[in-house]
């Protein structure tokens, strides 16, 4: 936004002069997604995902606003009215599979824009309010999934409900008063599923304002790029229009037949046959398990099982949030001179052998029932995934050599800058 | 300051799960834990012979076997089940006129109020009715089955994980606990003798416990006589209802396959364009690879 | 959503000039953009079509009625698409005052005999909603203002319908609806 070379938005004719003058938004356009806004030319297919996020969310919004349309949030007739969805609505079917795989998409797409900012290290300065609106999405978006997770009023719905509402009551003394006043009852029914649709309907235009801020705070230094090297002259970028809006454009496309495939041909397979039980509260399902976009924290919650000075249920609520909100303090805690894990060798092994698997390990662990060797085996991921964000990460970074890195994105794309060669500033930059 | 504090919270963490780890493992080493003796006997579900037409991203409905499986849900399963969710109109789509739905749904009682008294009376059934649970409520429902409610089937194949053939092996897998063995080669009644099934309870390997409330509903071939001259195997009954019930569970399954193809096609099409206009817009600034 | 255009400006790329001055590149980049338009157009469909009726409503659009126990003289309602259907088994007085008014003299000229069925013209079928503003009109129960024309009286604005259920004073602009029915013995099928 404040590089001296982006292309100033030029009204042609009437109409646009009109606007320009009495509300610009045509100009607001064209320096945010337009040919205003200068991008780094290097940029990998991993930068994406920002604006597949956005699809997800405007896709999530009108399923979902369709859906409020037939759906009827009654303890007694929620599960009939979404099979009268299912069965009658006209295209029904396709607005309830792709809103419930959407939810999964988002999160897929929105886990791989994360790990990206982890190991581009993104959250760096000058991106740190970026980063925190970010998690902050990140948390509405869980928010938003569990609660419309409920909305079905299934096994897994019921279920699901009490047992992560369950965990305020491991918070000592408010922790029982804290769970009955959030269900508004001692088990989920008719109160709280109202309220869940409630907030299930508010918070995506919450996440939406909060998505809108993202943008904001990230057009200020601009976005990164994978040398993590900052742009120095016009010919480090492109501008945004029409070389990202292609390149997002074919991303889409790809995006869309993976979506398509599982919406026409897999709809159920990311979901749990126990939601399409009624809700029972006099039966628990044999193996509750949330969304598979939980399970990494739904193992980190379970791993913890003995109680040492505090209950075991307590350690395991504190853990899973505290698995979060870590993520808050990143920028502070990754103190290292070099941002891209492409010139950062140790950053790097720990990224690729340590946070990935152990990112992988308790995806499948929190899918797996609760007996041994899953529990040991969480335990194990717990323990590195603390260790390697919280212990780890600041004492790699303070202690690491970076490997010689582009004087600017120019010469990482092209091979050469001629500024470089010419030795206004040879040394290798460190940001 | 901060990075103190983190690495000060980072490794409390790491000391109480590995606290919960070492104890864990103690218990393991010490205390092994066994699954239940009648693990090693529950099977899983399998597709009847030569599979199902609807299955896989072709598939299509086999509209005589879904009129069968009707047929032996009305005659065997409905004297317990109901289709909460499915209404008689719907078997227009199983290839019934208008009229012979309308006779067909008359041929069902379903609930209803007298006209004159207001009091509870049945009527025959109409095409917006949908297929009625012989039972006035779930509390008559147990006391006239041992305690053990009767699901409704309407979704029954989309609630159990592989449900349509969950289904079919479950109605054609009832066995004797006596002579039933494993992979192994043990006798269920020699190894697993606390879950012989008690009084009112059945021997079924595909059931989750293998302790099945529900008699085994078919028994003897030709327990229903098919009209289209297909012979009434148990097998052949089973596979039948467990397609029937499959149709039931997401009458629009065929449509949305069949929309997914088009929708895949111009999909990837508007994708192969998508991608050469990519191309032509960064023809001009892609630098020649290096390596 | 944003795929690509063919905005000849923002590029800085070397394109091949055709004879006849369009650019090669024009072509791809007008094609993947018009595709991405048809596709967000298909997907509007459905998200239209979900709000027109559903299965479960239309096949509701029919009712069935015995009408074989209405004497004359008497009148009942009925529900038909979740909206009054007024039944009456006109007397001779009431068909003879009916036939006596002249058509011409009519906002809504129409004869008892065009709004019944042949072998039935004591049978009078009719939505019961005002044509002004969709009120439901009075007279169908027994004791209820019949208006002055012995019909149909709405009260929200004043329409007076005959005995045939034309509109004879008030704002109403026709006569009350006649739904599509068949008769056959005592059963009335409507819809």
């Amino acid at each position: 936004m404040s590089f001296p070379w982006a292309k100033e938005y030029e009204p042609k004719n009437d109409l646009t002069k009109f606007l320009d003058e009495k509300l610009p938004l045509p100009r607001f356009v064209y320096n945010a997604v337009g040919a205003g806004y200068p991008v780094p030319r290097n940029l990998s297919y991993f930068w994406n995902f920002g604006v597949l996020a956005g699809f997800c969310l405007m896709l999530q919004i009108v399923t979902g606003v369709v859906l409020a349309m037939h759906y009827a949030a009654n303890a007694d007739i929620a599960f009939s009215s979404v099979e009268h969805i299912m069965r009658d609505v006209n295209w029904g079917w396709l607005m309830r599979y792709a809103h419930a795989n959407g939810a999964s998409f988002f999160f897929l797409v929105i886990y791989i824009h994360i790990f990206r900012g982890f190991f581009y290290a993104s959250y760096k300065p000058p991106r740190e309010m970026i980063w925190l609106l970010g998690v902050t999405i990140f948390l509405l978006m869980m928010a938003t999934a569990f609660m419309g997770y409920v909305l079905p009023w299934g096994q897994m719905s019921f279920w699901g409900a009490k047992v992560i509402t369950g965990l305020f009551g491991a918070i000592p003394l408010v922790g029982e008063p804290l769970q009955v006043w959030l269900l508004g009852g001692y088990a989920p029914d008719n109160a709280a599923l109202n309220r869940f649709f409630s907030l299930h309907f508010l918070l995506p235009f919450v996440i939406a304002g909060c998505v809108i801020l993202h943008i904001w705070a990230l057009h200020i230094p601009g976005s990164s790029n994978p040398t993590g090297v900052e742009i120095k002259q016009e010919s480090d970028t492109l501008p945004f229009h029409p070389y990202y809006t292609a390149k997002d454009g074919f991303g889409l496309g790809v995006f869309l037949l993976l979506f398509f495939s599982f919406v026409f041909f897999l709809p159920n397979v990311l979901g749990h046959p126990d939601n399409y039980i009624p809700a029972n509260p006099l039966s628990t399902p044999a193996h509750i398990v949330p969304e598979w976009y939980f399970y990494p924290f739904y193992a980190i919650l379970r791993a913890f099982t003995f109680d040492f000075i505090l209950p075991a249920k307590l350690w395991g609520v504190l853990a899973m949030f505290a698995s979060i909100l870590v993520w808050f303090f990143l920028p502070w805690l990754d103190k290292g001179p070099v941002r891209s894990g492409h010139y950062r060798p140790l950053f790097r092994k720990f990224f690729w052998f340590g946070l990935i698997p152990c990112m992988a390990f308790l995806f499948f662990l929190g899918g797996a029932p609760a007996e041994e060797p899953y529990v040991m085996m969480s335990q194990l991921a717990t323990a590195y995934y603390f260790l390697h964000f919280l212990v780890i990460l600041p004492i790699i970074s303070s202690i690491e050599r970076p490997e010689p890195m582009p004087y600017s994105i120019t010469e990482a794309v092209l091979g050469s800058d001629k500024k470089a060669v010419l030795g206004e500033n040879a040394e290798p930059v460190a940001v | 300051m901060i990075r103190l504090v983190g690495i000060l919270i980072g490794l409390g963490f790491t000391l109480v799960v590995l606290v919960s780890f070492g104890a864990g493992a103690y218990t393991a080493a010490t205390e092994p834990t066994e699954k239940p003796a009648y693990y090693s006997f529950k099977q899983h579900p399998e597709a009847p012979e030569g599979g199902f037409q609807f299955a896989g991203a072709m598939g299509t409905w086999d509209i005589a076997q879904l009129q069968r499986g009707y047929q032996v849900y009305k005659e065997v399963c409905a004297a317990c089940h109901s289709l909460n969710y499915v209404a008689f109109r719907n078997l227009e789509q199983l290839g019934y006129s208008e009229a012979q739905v309308k006779a067909e749904a008359a041929t069902w009682t379903v609930p209803g109020i007298n006209p004159d008294t207001g009091e509870a009376a049945t009527r025959p059934g109409l095409p917006t009715d949908s297929f009625p649970s012989p039972y006035p409520n779930a509390i008559a429902a147990a006391a006239a089955n041992n305690n053990a409610i009767p699901p409704d089937l309407s979704l029954i194949t989309k609630a159990r994980e592989d449900g349509s053939n969950y289904v079919y092996s479950l109605l054609s897998g009832y066995d004797d606990p006596q002579t039933f063995t494993n992979e192994a080669g043990e006798v269920f009644a020699e190894t697993a003798p606390d879950y012989v099934p008690g009084v009112g309870l059945h021997f079924n390997p595909y059931f989750s416990n293998i302790n099945l409330a529900m008699a085994p509903p078919l028994v003897v071939d030709n327990q229903v006589t098919y009209s289209d001259g297909t012979s009434a195997t148990v097998e052949q009954m089973s596979a039948d209802v467990a397609a029937f019930l499959t149709w039931t569970a997401e009458p629009s399954m065929i449509a949305r396959k069949q929309t997914g193809w088009w929708v895949l096609a111009f999909t990837l099409f508007a994708t192969i364009l998508a991608w050469f206009a990519k191309k032509q817009v960064w023809s001009g600034v892609k630098p020649k690879r290096k390596d | 959503m944003a795929t690509t255009t063919s905005n000849p400006e923002a590029s800085v790329a070397a394109d091949a000039v055709g004879e006849d001055g369009v650019r090669r590149r024009d072509f791809i980049e007008i094609a993947a953009v018009s595709a991405a338009g048809i596709g967000g157009l298909i997907m509007v469909y459905p998200l239209v079509s979900q709000m027109a009726p559903s299965a479960d409503v239309l096949a509701e659009s029919t009712t069935e009625l015995d009408i074989g126990s209405i004497e004359t003289g008497q009148a009942i309602k009925a529900v038909f698409r979740k909206q009054p259907v007024f039944i009456r088994r006109l007397t001779p007085e009431e068909i003879a005052a009916a036939d006596a008014v002249s058509t011409d003299s009519l906002r809504d000229p129409q004869t008892l005999a065009e709004r019944t069925q042949e072998g039935h013209e004591d049978v009078l079928v009719v939505m019961g909603v005002c044509t002004h503003l969709g009120c439901v009109p009075l007279g169908a129960a027994e004791g209820e203002d019949k208006g002055e024309f012995g019909g149909y009286f709405c009260p929200c604005h004043g329409s007076h319908y005959d005995t045939a259920a034309r509109i004879r004073k008030g704002p109403a602009p026709t006569n009350l609806a006649v739904p599509e029915y068949t008769i056959t013995d005592t059963t009335l099928v409507i819809g």
